[in-house]
């Protein structure tokens, strides 16, 4: 590679590439290479595909792009030119594919996407109900391109935007264009990602860093983790033109250790951008300095706060500390330089902004909250995967058009937005408009942007206690508030699941929420408690079962209910006997049934019995006590 | 890597040029732990003393940080790693039980290593494969769409290793 000196050398370098790369009369194949689709099978089909055009003496253009989206039915390709999507792709469907549309022009019925078995088959990509309301910017490239060529980006239009910028505009021109955009901060917390640029390039201070927020913790996330491991280009192109109007140098990425392809793709990809002298010193010719280092989380939350994200860079413990000074302001930043941190997908949002203008960004979305948002929409939903649709778009439209529905012919209860600082959303809002402040309004976050569905088998409390388990777990102990608060909190959950609940647990919960809330030091306690108070405020009456009735209607704490079993359905397979530990299950001559003296609750019968004639019901009040005969 | 070879310079990157010795020193920290753990599986004693010399940091200070991240781990661990995620959308379609079941074949606990070092178990927060839920890695082998079948697969092929 040699290194670029001028904007014009960029552009003719574009030209050529442009000879020989996406050439539209060559057959190709675009092959997820994401981590999920790695797991499903993509290194099998890759080989399959490649013997077999091997075999047949066919030349096909195979790019291995970034996450397509849809990891649920990994793995997944499309191929081109016929723009044919093809999903659960095995080796030996690899092997027929090349043979029908690569030869013949036709499709391959039996990998093509249905709806379910009685619909017929939808061919085309662009028709799939999971990628037809979807509109792609943060994520333009994931599944074009392959995340280890530079000369792929380039050849869709990446460094566009640098060029523009450095010809053509000044980094106020910059600046301005990104605040009149008003592009909201998308790793959760909505700010005005051209409010935190002024501050940051009115510091004084001639050192500045820009740093990309990769530190993912967000359990049921990975939009960031798609953008580096896909399109990481698209990331230092936003970071350039960051640095290009603040006027910063350094560049870092923070990204957390579990995303292990994501630090080779993107260690792989400064080092081709700097060979190609998009990286370094005197970008092509501008006087422009920037470079970019890797900084590796270690399993920790907290860090994703970004106070704490500093320490941790900084090599100490990663402590989040009262604010101001912010990050922009000096002695706030890294090593006490004012820095501009921002999340992946905020910076990857910012070369189109700059290419195509404010304008056609902000006729995208809604009005206070314009553009796009990548979703992970994960739990109990069809089509599980990334989506990125434009704000205003109602959940309802988001579960049902583009998930799917919900697995099973299950009912939908509840959806969680904002991971484990979000909240949980029940049925009567689903026609929400989804934007930050709608989200707001009623309780929950839009976060870095997890949902989680949930169906009429999971239990709204359990799952409270789950994210606050995880909360309580990643708390750093630094403050109390959200040290022992949020230990308090769970400890009434435990006993509340486990049938030990009180009158009054409820208002405790609450009262307690609430002084976290407010006295925490950083954004994990401050948003802690949403869980629990937005399960409580839509969900109360399943509190109210798990402590007066001491039954779970979701049948998923034990310790709850009485267990009990249908002779009507019973088939006398004795499975439950065996199961129980505590010789609670007795045998008659010709039925079983549960002795309640024994009975734990353990559950262990219930799990056991293949028809489901084991029973979990309310516990009768004692005046519907029925008298034995 | 040896601790003694350890070049600071290299590890902290392109903003060596506006920090100090000692900023460079305590910037590697985190890097260092992780090519020690790479290579021992695990941040044995004597190495975490020889970096805390070589970096002229507190062996204290250096303890301290390591002990904050869940990574880090200051006992030797198992030759295989079986992770189990429990992240929300491996939670809501069954994680626990998957735990439990691995749980039970191996007869330990989340953190614990068994006694002949072949296995140890783990969860974590989130692998970032969702899509694939629940999930559990295998030395670093993503293994997804679980169900109690293909639990028992993944049972058999450590107990094979």
């Amino acid at each position: 590679m040699e290194k670029l000196k001028s904007i014009d050398g960029l552009k003719d370098l574009r030209k050529q590439i442009a000879d020989h790369t996406f050439l539209p009369d060559v057959p190709r194949v675009r092959l997820c290479s994401g981590t999920a689709c790695t797991a499903t099978g993509t290194p099998k089909v890759l080989s399959a595909i490649e013997e077999e055009a091997a075999k047949r003496g066919i030349t096909i253009d195979v790019v291995k792009t970034g996450c397509q989206g849809l990891c649920q039915k990994g793995p997944v390709m499309k191929v081109e030119p016929e723009g044919i999507f093809y999903q659960k792709v095995k080796p030996e469907h690899a092997r027929a594919i090349m043979s029908y549309t690569v030869a013949g022009g036709i499709p391959f019925r039996q990998s093509l996407y249905r709806n379910s078995i009685l619909e017929e088959p939808i061919p085309e990509m662009t028709n799939v109900p999971f990628y037809k309301k979807q509109l792609r910017i943060a994520l333009r490239n994931n599944g074009l391109i392959d995340p280890r060529n530079i000369y792929h980006y380039i050849a869709v239009g990446g460094y566009k935007a640098l060029e523009k910028a450095l010809g053509a505009m000044s980094p106020d021109d910059v600046l301005s264009e990104v605040d009149k955009a008003n592009l909201r901060g998308r790793g959760g917390a909505g700010f005005p990602a051209g409010k935190k640029w002024k501050h940051s390039k009115g510091a004084p201070g001639k050192i500045k860093f820009v740093i990309a927020n990769g530190d993912e913790g967000d359990p049921g996330a990975f939009m960031d983790r798609s953008v580096m491991e896909g399109d990481p280009h698209s990331l230092f192109e936003g970071m350039l033109l960051c640095a290009y109007a603040i006027g910063a140098e350094y560049g870092m990425i923070y990204v957390r250790h579990e995303y292990p392809l994501a630090v080779k793709n993107l260690g792989l990809a400064i080092r081709q951008a700097e060979e190609l002298g998009l990286l370094g010193r005197n970008i092509l010719g501008s006087g422009l300095n920037f470079t970019i280092d890797i900084r590796e989380g270690a399993g920790a939350f907290v860090c994703g706060e970004s106070t704490a994200l500093v320490a941790s860079i900084e090599g100490e413990r990663g402590f989040p500390r009262p604010r101001p000074p912010r990050l922009s302001e000096p002695r706030g930043g890294a090593w006490g330089y004012p820095s501009n941190l921002n999340n992946i997908e905020t910076y990857a949002c910012i070369p189109p902004i700059i290419e195509k203008g404010a304008d056609w960004f902000l006729g995208i979305g809604t009005k206070n909250s314009p553009g796009t948002k990548v979703f992970a929409l994960t739990g109990k939903v069809v089509n599980t995967g990334l989506v990125e649709v434009p704000m205003g778009i109602t959940l309802r439209e988001i579960i049902y058009d583009i998930g799917g529905g919900i697995m099973n012919g299950k009912k939908f209860k509840a959806i969680q937005t904002g991971g484990p600082s979000g909240g949980c959303i029940p049925e009567e809002h689903l026609d929400l408009p989804v934007d930050f402040d709608s989200l707001a309004k009623i309780g929950s976050m839009m976060g870095s942007g997890g949902m989680v569905v949930m169906d009429e088998d999971n239990c709204m409390v359990d799952v409270a206690k789950y994210f606050l388990s995880f909360c309580q777990s990643e708390s750093c102990g630094k403050c109390p508030p959200c040290r022992i608060g949020t230990y308090q909190m769970l400890e009434i959950l435990e006993r509340i699941t486990t049938g030990k609940g009180e009158e009054g647990d409820i208002e405790r919960l609450e009262k307690l929420g609430k002084l976290v809330k407010e006295g925490a030091l950083c954004g994990l306690g401050n948003s802690a408690p949403n869980p629990v108070l937005t399960t409580i405020r839509y969900f109360r009456e399943e509190y109210e079962e798990h402590i007066r009735d001491k039954y779970c209607r979701a049948k998923a704490c034990s310790g709850l209910g009485v267990f009990r079993i249908e002779h009507d359905e019973c088939f006398l397979c004795g499975l439950c006997k065996q199961a129980c530990a505590f010789d609670a299950v007795k045998e008659t001559k010709d039925s079983f049934f549960i002795d309640q003296d024994y009975c734990t609750k353990c559950k262990a019968c219930y799990s056991a019995c293949p028809i489901g004639a084991v029973k979990v019901e309310k516990m009768r009040k004692s005046s519907e006590k029925q008298e034995v005969v | 890597m040896k601790v003694e070879e350890l070049n600071v310079d290299e590890k902290i990157g392109h903003v060596k040029e506006v920090l100090t010795e000692d900023q460079k020193k305590r910037g590697i920290l985190i890097h260092a732990f992780q090519s020690i753990q790479k290579e021992h599986n695990y941040l044995p004693e004597d190495v975490l003393k020889a970096l805390a010399k070589k970096l002229d940091i507190p062996l204290a200070e250096v303890y301290s940080t390591a002990s904050f991240y869940k990574h880090f781990y200051f006992k030797p661990r198992g030759r295989n790693v079986v992770c189990v995620c429990t992240g929300t959308a491996c939670h809501v379609r069954g994680a626990s039980k998957v735990l439990e079941k691995i749980e039970e074949s191996f007869g330990i606990k989340p953190g614990e290593t068994t006694p002949d070092l072949s296995l140890t178990l783990e969860t974590v927060g989130c692998v970032g494969c969702c899509g694939l839920a629940p999930v559990v890695t295998v030395n670093d082998e993503i293994v997804g769409d679980l169900n109690p079948k293909k639990v028992g697969e993944v049972i058999q092929m450590v107990e094979g290793k």
